[in-house]
């Protein structure tokens, strides 16, 4: 098993009547509710936590990208990426990832994340979510029912840019480019691993098969409703013919670790129905708007995945609900181990995006539940697939011999790197 | 009147809706699609040959992945004139359809009679921000198209009963199509550059709006026949901006008026 210590960056000073004020943490949130200068602190926890979890043994650290966004602070996660290229160099740094239908050219995307890839001597997992309907249309103007094509356009020229040695002329529909030439490429070869990010499209599955590509689900609402949308996945894959390697899907799952289950729910209750609560309080329209979702998936899922519906489970959740249905697992390390393996197993995965800090959640108990969990935890749950032992197929490639940035002095000298005279 | 379809050279296969007769008049309807009733449509047939085709992606008529730009919807909708085998129709358009229609007489300013748009798109106003249909909760549609918000709503469920699941998974469905299709000209915001070849205008002109329209506001009826200088502009009481719905005789006397008036 692979595990990954992501940190959304929620905003943690929403107010306590947000959710009656407001009718969106998302698109048309109150930017008065912005504080820059607590921001910075904000910024420096999340960006020390992240550093932190390299330290404690975790395979890879990892960011995403949100726009006007109250539990998502990062616009441009290619930024929080670079400081952390240069204060870590063990874990993989997961960028999941750019929505690369929403950047002009993509072309960018293809530079940054080989920028990153270099400046981390090949840590890169690369991510190329479709974006949410309110990332992708809403903030920055997509038009939804030409978002996909326009996503795979840019799939493809960033591809071909990374692939091809050769400057080449790209007459794309969104992208017209007469001199495409990447420079600086990837240090991995062919390229970076590359994760989808899907919610429940099912044109997602097959993109994912056609390249071979990580499929990760992205959901806040645990394990027990990822299931069948998984078992649709993995029905697509046998069916496609590809082996069924666990660390072709990577899930999303919030975990809070205590001593006692009872001292989980006393650490960790407020701040997770913070997030419930406050943080995806969106307004359900944002979430879907006509054209977004193909005719297929709409009628694949239908009415189930209406957002009000979900926007009503949300209004009135408690401790024991989140616990209960496995929106969030949480307690003692024994509680979550188990519950865990519950969730790897049925879910057939390699690769766990685990959640520690979670809404308003302060630092020293986002660190407490996170060592907790690398300490007694994750030790028992590394060899759940030892069939895949040696599969390395969706993780990072890097240089044996990288430079330790994060070992060394600010404006230090380099030993030994006298200029020839 | 009744439905055929006709197939356009391009592909696309749609409906009309037809009946009438007298000089060929092609009424283009908005991003909400033709309703199950359409009253002044039959009003209208009484003098003219009216032939009222549904965009693809509405209704049932196919076709929608052909037609992606503001180009592709206005090269169509000659497209399906041709189709019809009309010559020199007058063109009237609502909301979306307006906005289509005046692209098309901005094309081919020769090949229609008259042009009458009722509260088109296709204009902005910095100071007048058209709200966004595209993130709109299900009650709030009627409040913002309609003059009386209670009568409109009926009229745009077309009496389906929306408490029985099946009902209402249909009417979603049919409206995430349609208003898929209505986003690649409107989304995210309903300016396709328009009003940089009005200038090119000939033919005759009518604007009509309705007074109480809260989605485009009467302003860009002003800006309209600032716009189109030949035009004329007629405001009409007691409609929003389902203006043909909600005043169908009123919308049929002034286009009438205007079709039937010599040169």
């Amino acid at each position: 098993m692979k595990f990954t210590w992501f940190n959304l960056m929620p905003w943690p000073y929403l107010p306590d009547d947000f959710r009656a004020k407001h009718r969106s943490v998302w698109v048309d949130i109150p930017s008065t509710l912005y504080d820059p200068k607590k921001g910075h602190h904000v910024y420096h926890e999340y960006l020390d936590q992240l550093e932190y979890a390299e330290t404690l043994g975790f395979d890879g650290i990892g960011c995403n990208e949100h726009h006007q966004n109250g539990y998502g602070l990062m616009p441009s996660p290619n930024l929080v990426a670079a400081t952390l290229a240069r204060r870590t160099s063990r874990a993989a740094l997961c960028v999941i990832g750019n929505s690369i239908a929403s950047y002009n050219p993509p072309i960018r995307v293809a530079e940054e994340f080989a920028m990153l890839d270099v400046i981390s001597g090949g840590r890169l997992v690369a991510g190329f979510p479709v974006g949410t309907p309110m990332d992708t249309n809403f903030c920055y103007g997509q038009i939804p029912a030409l978002t996909r094509d326009k996503y795979r356009e840019a799939h493809d020229l960033i591809m071909k840019a990374w692939a091809s040695d050769e400057p080449f002329a790209f007459d794309g529909k969104y992208n017209q480019l007469r001199w495409v030439n990447c420079w600086p490429k990837p240090i991995q070869k062919p390229h970076p691993p590359i994760y989808i990010p899907g919610g429940g499209s099912i044109e997602t599955w097959d993109f994912c098969l056609d390249y071979d590509y990580n499929y990760s689900y992205l959901s806040f609402f645990g394990y027990l409703r990822g299931k069948s949308l998984l078992d649709g996945y993995w029905e697509r894959v046998a069916k496609r013919g590809k082996d069924e390697s666990p660390y072709r899907a990577a899930f999303a799952q919030i975990i809070c670790v205590a001593d006692t289950d009872a001292e989980a729910e006393r650490l960790y209750a407020e701040h997770c129905l913070y997030f419930f609560n406050r943080c995806l309080h969106v307004f359900p329209p944002f979430a879907d708007p006509a054209g977004y979702r193909t005719m297929a998936t709409i009628k694949y899922g239908a009415l189930a995945q209406l957002t009000l519906a979900r926007q009503k489970i949300l209004e009135n959740l408690t401790w024991k609900q989140l616990v209960d249905e496995r929106f969030i697992i949480a307690g003692s390390p024994e509680t979550v181990r188990q519950q865990l393996e519950e969730c790897i197993k049925g879910l057939h995965i390699g690769h766990l995006f685990c959640l520690f800090h979670n809404g308003d959640m302060p630092d020293w108990k986002t660190r407490h539940s996170t060592k907790l969990f690398a300490e007694k935890v994750m030790p028992h749950l590394r060899d759940m697939w030892p069939e895949w032992k040696h599969d390395e197929r969706w993780w990072m490639h890097p240089m044996d011999d990288r430079i330790r940035p994060e070992e060394r002095q600010p404006g230090a000298a380099k030993v030994g790197a006298e200029w020839p005279r | 009147m009744k439905w055929q379809v006709v197939e356009t050279k391009k592909g696309t296969r749609c409906r009309v809706l037809e009946g009438g007769s007298g000089a060929p008049l092609v009424f283009f309807h908005g991003a909400g699609g033709l309703l199950r009733d359409n009253p002044f449509l039959d009003q209208l047939a009484r003098g003219h040959h009216v032939f009222a085709p549904e965009w693809p992606g509405y209704g049932e008529s196919a076709g929608e992945e052909l037609l992606e730009d503001m180009l592709d919807f206005t090269l169509h909708g000659w497209d399906l004139v041709e189709a019809l085998g009309l010559d020199q129709p007058h063109l009237v358009g609502h909301s979306m359809g307006g906005m289509i229609a005046a692209e098309m007489a901005c094309v081919a300013p020769h090949d229609l009679a008259r042009l009458v748009l009722v509260s088109p798109a296709g204009l902005w106003l910095d100071e007048h921000p058209i709200p966004d249909i595209f993130a709109l909760l299900p009650y709030q549609i009627a409040e913002v198209l309609f003059h009386d918000p209670q009568q409109g709503q009926a009229l745009l469920t077309g009496g389906a009963d929306l408490s029985d699941m099946e009902a209402l998974k249909e009417f979603y469905i049919g409206s995430q199509r349609r208003l898929a299709m209505a986003g690649k000209i409107l989304f995210p915001i309903p300016n396709r550059r328009l009003s940089k070849r009005l200038y090119r205008l000939t033919a005759e002109s009518l604007v009509l709006w309705g007074a109480s329209d809260r989605l485009i506001v009467p302003a860009y009826a002003e800006r309209w026949k600032a716009l189109i200088p030949h035009a004329r502009l007629e405001v009409i009481g007691d409609a929003g901006h389902m203006l043909p719905y909600e005043q169908p005789d009123q919308l049929v006397r002034a286009v009438s008026g205007f079709l039937q008036r010599a040169r």
